[in-house]
């Protein structure tokens, strides 16, 4: 009891209900209970509009749950203020498709979090922005603006604008949406890496969420799964628990879609 | 600055009635509008505090980005107009200055000369065109952008930086429209006076330039500097606070851009009448 109070979750969710950015009166998820330790993997999968944006954006304290508690390294998100910058600081968020910034460059909206919270210039931040271009292999579109840059470069450069500020929850809202196979390939390959511990965190291990409608590319045993289906959200366990499950949601989110050739 | 947002936004359900169907009396119908007019008066007085707020709360946080930001928008919405406003302070100069004088010195009322430049043209036609113009080029800009952003998420995205967005998108706009309208006032008035001038001399008006500017140079008091100013920066201030809110107010769609854009410069016409009118009183006041 005592090492769990010392080592507070990273996410804890109690009896929480899900409402919609759009709409703050509309539930789509009832009932959350969910805790996220540090250094975990999990994966949310669910339906389009099963509500996995909504749960991770509750998840990092973007929306506040219509009933129930979030807290997020021990805080509770309705009180995130500017007194609890330094908390907020520690959460990454990655939009589905990006969201960059389409008047800036790759290079800019990289380089824009960390020169606005930690009052940089141009030159100050240069090091550490071309470091982790290089690091993602986005040297080459640095004076690209968004609108042209294919999706997997745009995702890529959003998830270097989540990093930047090097964060110890990353959450991902359909990370491999609309990427090419190599493109999953290497997200996938680096999502390990920064769980593990990469070199551009000093070797710190990230806890990450990622949301999907499609399981099969997450198949990993080390992960941890959860599946969003009819305003419920049901934790899964580890692959191998699912791969066998009853579930007619996860059934679907496994299948081969329709005409695959494989 | 989440809070910030929700407070000011929380009157989006302003929506709810805009979309409802039209109530069949027209005592009722007039009733929705004034309770519609009252509803936007509370969310933009809610929205210029909340931007008041951040303006002096975070006046020194992340210069280094916020400094080139206004300095940006100073330029877009001062400096870049300046040729516009050039063509628009000899138009103005020669079609009423001008004529102005000429029919005066007709009369032989040139001894009105003064008096008269300094109500038409300092007090009222210089800042209320200044802000027109400003409204329709950079005002109808604003609501464009802003609500393209909202619609793409970027005010989101910006949240989800920690980066506050009244702080980065609403305050370099305050501040450069304030300083923007301010100066091109200033400048159109010079400018119409001036060309005014030009046009009663080539129609051969008995009046030295001496004469001319000394006559407007006692006519104008520090009172009229003073207000002069304060009435600018308040067209500035409400402007950019209006086309900000229309912008940002509401979770748009990329369809409803031209629409908000739309309502948002007709209430930034409205409020410049109604600023107009408590500095008319002022002055009558004073």
């Amino acid at each position: 009891m005592s090492e769990k109070k010392s080592i507070p979750a990273v996410i804890e969710m109690r009896d929480a209900a899900i409402s919609t950015l759009r709409d703050s009166s509309l539930t789509v998820v009832e009932n959350v209970n969910w805790s996220v330790a540090s250094g975990e993997f999990w994966v949310v999968a669910g339906q389009q509009q099963s509500g996995k944006s909504d749960l991770l954006m509750t998840a990092a304290g973007l929306l506040l749950p219509s009933q129930g508690s979030c807290r997020v390294f021990g805080c509770e998100t309705g009180s995130f203020g500017e007194a609890q910058l330094a908390e907020r600081l520690r959460v990454g968020f990655v939009f589905a498709g990006g969201k960059l910034f389409n008047q800036l460059t790759v290079a800019e909206n990289v380089a824009l979090p960390l020169r606005y919270q930690k009052n940089l210039s141009v030159a100050e931040a240069s090091r550490e922005v071309e470091t982790l271009l290089e690091i993602m292999e986005l040297t080459p579109f640095a004076d690209s603006t968004p609108a042209n840059l294919a999706t997997n470069w745009r995702q890529r450069a959003a998830l270097a604008r989540a990093l930047i500020l090097k964060p110890e929850l990353l959450l991902l809202d359909q990370p491999l949406g609309g990427l090419g196979a190599r493109h999953r390939q290497w997200l996938l390959h680096f999502l390990e890496q920064l769980q593990r511990g990469h070199e551009w965190f000093g070797g710190q291990p990230l806890t990450i969420i990622a949301s999907t409608d499609d399981l099969r590319a997450w198949r990993n045993p080390q992960r941890k799964f959860a599946v969003l289906d009819e305003k419920t959200f049901s934790i899964l366990g580890l692959w191998n628990e699912i791969e066998f499950a009853q579930n007619h949601a996860v059934k679907e989110l496994l299948a081969e879609p329709t005409g695959a050739i494989m | 600055m989440r809070g910030n947002l929700a407070k000011a936004f929380q009157l989006t359900n302003i929506q709810v009635f805009r979309h409802a169907a039209m109530p069949k009396s027209y005592t009722d119908q007039l009733g929705r509008k004034l309770f519609l007019a009252l509803l936007t008066v509370q969310g933009l007085g809610a929205f210029a505090l909340i931007t008041l707020g951040v303006i002096i709360n975070k006046f020194n946080f992340a210069r280094s980005v916020m400094q080139p930001r206004i300095r940006h928008e100073i330029n877009r919405s001062g400096v870049s107009l300046l040729p516009m406003f050039f063509f628009v302070a000899l138009a103005l100069g020669f079609l009423v200055v001008g004529q102005t004088v000429s029919a005066l010195a007709q009369v032989g009322a040139t001894n009105y000369l003064g008096s008269t430049m300094v109500i038409v043209i300092v007090r009222e036609l210089g800042p209320l065109l200044t802000v027109m113009l400003v409204l329709a080029r950079v005002g109808t800009a604003n609501v464009i952008e802003l609500g393209t952003a909202r619609a793409l998420g970027e005010v989101e995205a910006l949240e989800a930086l920690s980066i506050d967005p009244v702080h980065y998108l609403i305050v370099p706009r305050v501040i450069g429209m304030m300083l923007g309208i301010f100066s091109l006032t200033v400048y159109l008035i010079i400018g119409a006076l001036a060309s005014g001038y030009l046009f009663a001399f080539l129609q051969d008006v008995a009046l030295t330039p001496g004469d001319y500017f000394k006559q407007i140079t006692e006519a104008l008091s520090w009172l009229d500097f003073a207000l002069l100013a304060l009435k600018t920066m308040a067209f500035g201030f409400f402007i950019a606070i209006v086309t900000c809110y229309h912008g940002l107010a509401q979770p748009l769609r990329l369809e409803d851009v031209s629409r908000v854009a739309v309502r948002a410069v007709t209430q930034g016409v409205v409020v410049c009448v109604l600023i107009d009118v408590v500095f008319i009183v002022l002055y009558l006041v004073t």
